[in-house]
């Protein structure tokens, strides 16, 4: 008997424990639910920040972002400062998550009910989003200073879902040094692919593992040079794939070309597992179209000269950028706290110019003045190119089923530049593909 | 009372004095194991994406019975992912158990020095996959990776491994069986251990050779170890994942998707959870298959000293 009762005992502290843990956690969640019920009647899904708290009300909201992650936790920190003092009356709890796990952590938080108030997407996951009505529609928030491209990236419907967190685009970037050897003159802002091609035979005639360009053969990339011959991915209203138009198969045909015909671009064999960055750092490459984010890399790691200029066009010039969104959950009952933290975030003044500062990223601004600063700092030489780039700039065709659109073409294209299939046939099968596997609203 | 009811009678009592220690961990169980298993099920004939709150109306709204199901398996890209695991695992099965053996026999030796020669064959099996791939993307590099540079020495030129549709599963193979030999090494050890040295002695006695003495000793009696390792390595091998995300991500072409990398794809990329669920319970129903079978037949190899 004696001993029974001090098992049950046991077992009963046991249990006690076990169940403190969880309660805990479900006490943090519930409580916002109470919360929501009595506010409802105010609350709609879309967010009107024009009609904004009275100030004294306090409000604690949490921001979750994998941005910051591996280096500017330290910069988000001082922004945040910098917005506490602007709204005394808004707390941020700033969540930052490594990359590899925010998106499975952001989704399985999101269907538990869990999700921050506010946080980034990527613009992937942002159409997915979007798409499924999780995200609250931003609507009263200023937004005049943000570069107009970026800003409408993150619309559905004509409506505002997101704002656009940060910015880089792609520019050309190019081995000064190379291009003097070969005897050719740089590259300028109307540079078309003929030209590529002309110099790259010059530049690949160099020696034997030097090549002319580097250029990824993803959906990415193919996007965008798709617009540069005047194509699309989709038809205006989205409502039926264009992959396989004359125009796409021009810029198919080029990219691969460039690799299975005059080969100045080297090949899977002949980058023998070299990362396209490394080919350049190597100086082994002449051009390569990537990224601003590049710069720091490059700064260190090349020991020759080079700089930078607008991408190369096709018939039109096109240029890529990439930009994450900051959104606003659905289910929050905080949403104008939330949409002014984001919003400020992503386009105030004080915040664009920290992130400048700290050579982070560029804002979706348009302020030129606060610009300026980021033009000073070298390499590259030409940095107004950035922002020339932004003339041209191609919106990524977003639909609910990005990843796997954008899964099924890159895999069609790259059988193509191994030689497997020709480019019309890569294009006609990644057509039938995404007909038969994606439903297009 | 006869001695088999007071038997029962014993037993029932033990139980009711165990049963209060068990609660905890068998509520854990049930919430963390047992319920998951049924929502999945459930999720499984869905077309829940993942971002919807899990409630009785999203799940009731997206039903589509067994449309995952049939839809997977009346694919092609199924077969094709299974066709990937199965050619993995002829692969991988056969190399894993001969390294493993080998590294059990020499660990086997009484020599000086053998616990650090222990430890080393073990590190691979505590190191994360995601380390051990990274330096397995190097060794693997065509032009500036070790392996075909000692391939190089004698003559051979080596593919390029992770890039190449009919070397990049071999690849994979390779860095497994490299990571996971000293785990079962280990049991194959211990399996050595335990065959009496008698039998060594009286074929010694008789004259027999060493590897008379191996085929027909040691490897008969080494058998319920390389049982053991062989459906511990069958489930693994169905499982393969963190390596083929980290060093090809399904390429080249697809040459290396595989099971749970389209569960995840579909799950966490395309928001098809249902679908994903459905992917799972496939893989599971295969598993389970295929460990009866083995239990079915290992009467006929598997010698259990009695």
């Amino acid at each position: 008997m004696k001993k029974k009762v001090l098992s049950l005992l046991v077992s009963g502290c046991m249990i006690t424990g076990m169940l403190m843990g969880c309660a805990q956690k479900e006490e943090a969640a519930q409580a916002p639910a109470v919360a929501e019920e009595s506010e409802t009647e105010t609350t709609e899904e879309s967010v009107d920040v024009s009609k904004e708290q009275s100030e004294t009300e306090e409000v604690e909201i949490t921001y979750a972002n994998f941005n910051a992650s591996g280096g500017n936790e330290e910069t988000l920190d001082k922004m945040y400062q910098a917005f506490h003092e602007e709204y005394p009356n808004i707390t941020v709890k700033i969540e930052t998550i490594g990359y590899d796990d925010y998106f499975t952590q952001m989704q399985t938080r999101v269907a538990g009910g869990t999700a921050p108030d506010c946080y980034e997407l990527n613009i992937e996951n942002f159409a997915a989003y979007a798409n499924k009505g999780v995200l609250a529609e931003l609507s009263g928030i200023d937004t005049s200073g943000y570069n107009q491209t970026a800003l409408s990236a993150f619309q559905v419907d004509g409506k505002q879902y997101g704002v656009p967190g940060n910015f880089s685009n792609v520019v050309l970037i190019y081995n000064k040094d190379l291009f003097d050897q070969a005897g050719v003159s740089y590259p300028t802002n109307e540079w078309t692919w003929d030209d590529v091609m002309v110099a790259s035979e010059k530049i690949k005639a160099l020696g034997d593992d030097i090549y002319g360009i580097y250029q990824p053969i993803t959906f990415n990339e193919f996007f965008k040079v798709s617009a540069q011959y005047g194509g699309s991915i989709l038809n205006d209203d989205k409502s039926a794939f264009t992959i396989n138009s004359a125009e796409n198969l021009n810029a198919a045909q080029m990219m691969v070309d460039k690799i299975t015909v005059s080969n100045i671009q080297p090949n899977e064999s002949q980058m023998g597992g070299l990362g396209d960055w490394d080919l350049f750092e190597s100086g082994r490459l002449g051009m390569i179209p990537t990224g601003i984010w590049a710069f720091n890399t490059f700064t260190e790691a090349c020991d020759f000269n080079w700089d930078i200029c607008v991408e190369p066009g096709g018939t039109q010039k096109a240029t890529h950028f990439f930009s994450n969104s900051l959104v606003v959950n659905k289910d929050s009952e905080k949403k104008e706290a939330a949409a002014t933290w984001i919003n400020w975030l992503a386009s105030s003044d004080a915040a664009a110019q920290m992130r400048i500062d700290a050579g982070w990223d560029l804002p979706a601004i348009s302020n030129d003045t606060v610009l300026a600063g980021y033009l000073k700092i070298t390499p590259p030489q030409n940095r107004q190119a950035i922002f020339d780039s932004l003339e041209y700039l191609a919106k990524p065709p977003i639909i609910e089923d990005y990843s796997k659109m954008a899964d099924i073409i890159t895999g069609k294209l790259s059988q193509a530049a191994s030689g497997e299939i020709s480019a019309e046939e890569a294009l006609n099968q990644a057509q039938e593909e995404c007909e038969a596997q994606i439903k297009l609203q | 009372m006869n001695e088999c009811g007071r038997h029962v009678v014993k037993n029932s009592k033990k139980i009711m004095e165990a049963a209060p220690f068990m609660i905890p961990s068998l509520l854990g169980m049930i919430i963390f194991s047992f319920l998951p298993i049924i929502i999945s099920i459930v999720i499984s004939m869905t077309e829940w994406n993942g971002l919807d709150k899990l409630d009785i109306q999203t799940l009731s709204g997206s039903f589509v019975g067994i449309s995952n199901y049939m839809n997977i398996i009346g694919g092609k890209e199924f077969w094709k992912v299974l066709w990937h695991t199965v050619y993995y695992i002829l692969l991988y099965i056969p190399l894993v158990l001969i390294c493993s053996l080998t590294i059990a026999s020499i660990l086997n030796k009484n020599m000086k020095g053998i616990a650090v020669l222990r430890v080393l064959y073990y590190i691979p099996v505590l190191t994360s996959w995601v380390a051990a791939s990274l330096i397995w993307r190097w060794v693997l590099s065509p032009q500036y990776g070790i392996l075909n540079q000692l391939l190089a020495i004698v003559g051979v030129s080596g593919p390029n491994w992770l890039t190449d549709k009919i070397w990049a599963m071999p690849a994979i193979v390779l860095a497994s069986v490299w990571k996971d030999m000293g785990f079962y090494g280990l049991f194959l050890l211990s399996g050595l251990k335990a065959i009496d040295t008698g039998y060594y002695e009286a074929a010694r006695v008789d004259g027999a050779s060493a590897s008379k003495q191996f085929f027909s000793i040691t490897l008969p009696l080494l058998t319920p170890s390389i049982f053991f390792c062989v459906i511990m390595a069958l489930i693994n091998a169905f499982q393969l994942f963190p390596q083929v995300m980290i060093m090809t991500e399904g390429g080249p072409n697809g040459a290396t998707q595989v099971m749970v990398e389209r569960i995840y794809t579909y799950g966490f990329s395309y928001f098809e959870m249902g679908y994903a669920a459905a992917y799972s319970w496939i893989l599971f129903v295969i598993i389970f298959l295929l460990t009866l079978l083995q239990l079915k037949l290992q009467k006929r190899w598997v010698h259990y000293e009695s």
